[in-house]
């Protein structure tokens, strides 16, 4: 049993199951349960501010979370509410303004040089733009093979691993290596992103957005690539996304976060059926509804 | 739909847009690709019609021939436009034809392309910007008209007329899109492709753009929207009819509660199985999935997998 998450100071903390149904802290924190299971990756108090000409932009707000070993938990939250913010400093690509990240019990927050690397095999991620996230001028087999260095693998064994890993994706090597990224749709590129990720054989997937720009058909299809990878790997995903529903279908637990502040969290049902903060609540009304028409009203 | 009177004489409430036979490949290569083949359709004054699909259908390349942006490797080969009493060639296939349209975009047809709110130049404020689309179709119009006019319809919008001095950093990203939106519009168009608007956009944002278009068309902005995205839920909320397309061709077009609920084309089923809303279903669906079983949502994905889907070909390749 991890510690509780929540970082106000009073005494009351949410050690207990739902069963007591949802707490509010003082500081406006729904906190509907609290994961069981081992956490991987952990954050405790993290905050972030930016100074942006003279103002300071408080991005991440005393931010306290847990990962737990094989499940999928989701942070959602609109433009701006920091989730981005939050998994750039979870993978040391941003140093954190205070607060501590702890991976497997270790602190990492200011981990350096060939621990930080280290570091990096275990904690991947695969980010928004698929497109981007190319250089357009290789072939994927070289983008692939070149991402491997991190590795420090000898080629039979290089070739092994990307095939296995494409395998994962639903890709082989033959309808993939050769191709220059131009030559695949979104879904390919963000599948072949999230193999890449996966050759370091990681214990944590950090997918930041990662369907947000796929149409609706492929953006399962990734979806379910990631529930397999749960399944079939234990892998432990991050999930950041805008979109509530895309969490509903993915992830075992849901953070909320509002203005770099997590507002509130439970397992999925909780927080996505019945949800108790005003926010979550105003961001499943904005959610359009198939059935329901603007116009009507 | 309110029928408000149309600021042209003739068409009070009938036929806004009358597009027929429209073709559209891309050139170049070793060999031609057809992104669009014989699509029509029939847009009433004050209507929006919603154009949905998977990426690569070819809804964005339609929007480009409507729009008559298209410039090679695309080329339109046949298709007309009827509007406002007149008869369009959308074919570009010479560079007189392509001359040929200049008057009409911008005031006639007028596009919001994808990815719009990404193109504001980051050195002007959006002041220069609405003086630059204004002074494109008039070269005399004094900087004080322009900017009054802009002035006007972003109080009209209920929107902060003081973004007309900010630059684009200074805005979110739903402000820098509705901004655009205005602007594409000033020179009141008859017609306005919207090319996935809010696709970038987060919820609460998307839903701020969509009521600001609803009301644009309420008070005769423009007089109709074909509205270009692959989010059915944004569609339904917003759009009076559907037109479901795949491989460059409407499979399905009706009234848009008429589709949602009672879709005749398995591509629409399809379509609207992989739809992810918040819901217990959604719930469902996921779990399915992982004790796997078989849901909607499977058979969705079995198609975009299997590389019969016009998405796995890299041409328009835009989501």
């Amino acid at each position: 049993m991890n510690e509780n998450a929540t970082p106000d100071p009073a005494p009351h903390t949410h050690r207990a199951e739902s069963a007591s149904g949802p707490q509010t802290s003082a500081d406006g924190v729904v906190t509907h349960s609290v994961p069981t299971d081992e956490a991987v990756l952990s954050c405790r108090n993290v905050n972030k501010v930016f100074n942006v000409a003279g103002n300071k932009v408080h991005a991440v707000d005393d931010v306290s979370l847990d990962f737990a070993a094989g499940k999928v938990l989701a942070v959602v939250g609109e433009s701006g509410s920091g989730k981005s913010t939050l998994a750039r400093m979870l993978l040391r690509l941003m140093p954190v303004t205070s607060g501590t990240i702890t991976f497997r019990g270790q602190d990492v927050t200011h981990i350096k040089g060939a621990e930080l690397r280290r570091y990096w095999t275990e904690v991947q991620a695969v980010f928004q733009d698929p497109f981007a996230s190319f250089n357009q001028f290789f072939t994927v087999g070289s983008l692939l093979r070149r991402s491997l260095k991190l590795a420090a693998v000898d080629k039979a064994e290089a070739d092994a691993l990307i095939e296995e890993c494409l395998g994962y994706v639903g890709l082989t090597p033959k309808d993939a290596l050769h191709k220059y990224p131009h030559q695949m749709s979104g879904g390919q590129r963000q599948r072949v992103m999230v193999a890449r990720a996966l050759m370091m054989r990681p214990k944590v997937l950090l997918a930041d957005e990662a369907t947000s720009m796929l149409d609706a058909s492929l953006r399962v299809n990734v979806l379910n690539v990631l529930h397999d990878l749960k399944a079939d790997l234990g892998l432990t995903v991050l999930f950041i996304t805008h979109d509530i529903g895309q969490a509903t279908y993915l992830s075992d637990r849901v953070a909320v976060m509002e203005h770099g502040k997590v507002v509130e969290r439970g397992t999925t049902e909780e927080v996505i059926f019945s949800p108790q903060a005003e926010y979550t609540r105003r961001l499943l009304a904005d959610v359009p509804d198939l059935r329901g028409s603007l116009k009507q009203r | 739909m309110t029928t408000t009177p149309a600021p042209q004489s003739g068409a009070e409430t009938g036929v806004l847009a009358r597009v027929s036979d429209v073709r559209c490949v891309y050139g170049g290569g070793e060999q031609d690709f057809t992104a669009v083949d014989g699509v029509s359709f029939e847009l009433n004054e004050g209507e929006i019609l919603g154009l949905a699909g998977e990426s690569g259908c070819g809804k964005t390349t339609l929007g480009n021939a409507l729009a008559m942006i298209a410039v090679p490797p695309l080329y339109v080969l046949s298709g007309r436009l009827g509007i406002d009493g007149r008869e369009i060639d959308l074919a570009t296939l010479n560079a007189a034809d392509v001359k040929a349209h200049r008057p009409y975009r911008g005031t006639t047809v007028s596009m919001l392309p994808q990815g719009a709110m990404n193109a504001i130049s980051p050195t002007l404020r959006i002041r220069s910007l609405v003086l630059d689309v204004m002074r494109a179709h008039d070269k005399n119009v004094a900087k004080d008209e322009a900017l009054d006019l802009a002035r006007d319809r972003l109080k009209m919008l209920e929107m902060p007329v003081r973004v007309l001095d900010s630059y684009a950093h200074q805005l979110s990203g739903g402000m820098k899109q509705r901004v655009i939106t205005v602007i594409s519009t000033l020179l009141n168009p008859r017609l306005l492709i919207a090319d996935e608007p809010t696709s970038a956009l987060d919820v609460s944002s998307q839903r701020m753009l969509v009521e600001m278009l609803l009301a644009m068309v309420e008070q005769r902005i423009m007089s109709g929207v074909v509205f270009v995205t692959h989010d059915l839920p944004v569609l339904s909320q917003i759009s009076d009819k559907l037109a479901i397309m795949n491989r460059g061709a409407i499979v399905e077009m009706g009234p848009t509660a008429q589709l949602v609920e009672d879709p005749q084309h398995p591509y629409t089923e399809k379509l609207l199985g992989s739809v992810l809303d918040p819901t217990a279903e959604t719930r469902r669906k996921g779990k399915e999935w992982l004790t796997g079983g078989s849901g909607l949502v499977r058979s969705a994905t079995e198609t975009a997998a299997s590389g019969t889907s016009p998405s796995d070909t890299p041409k328009g390749a835009t989501s």
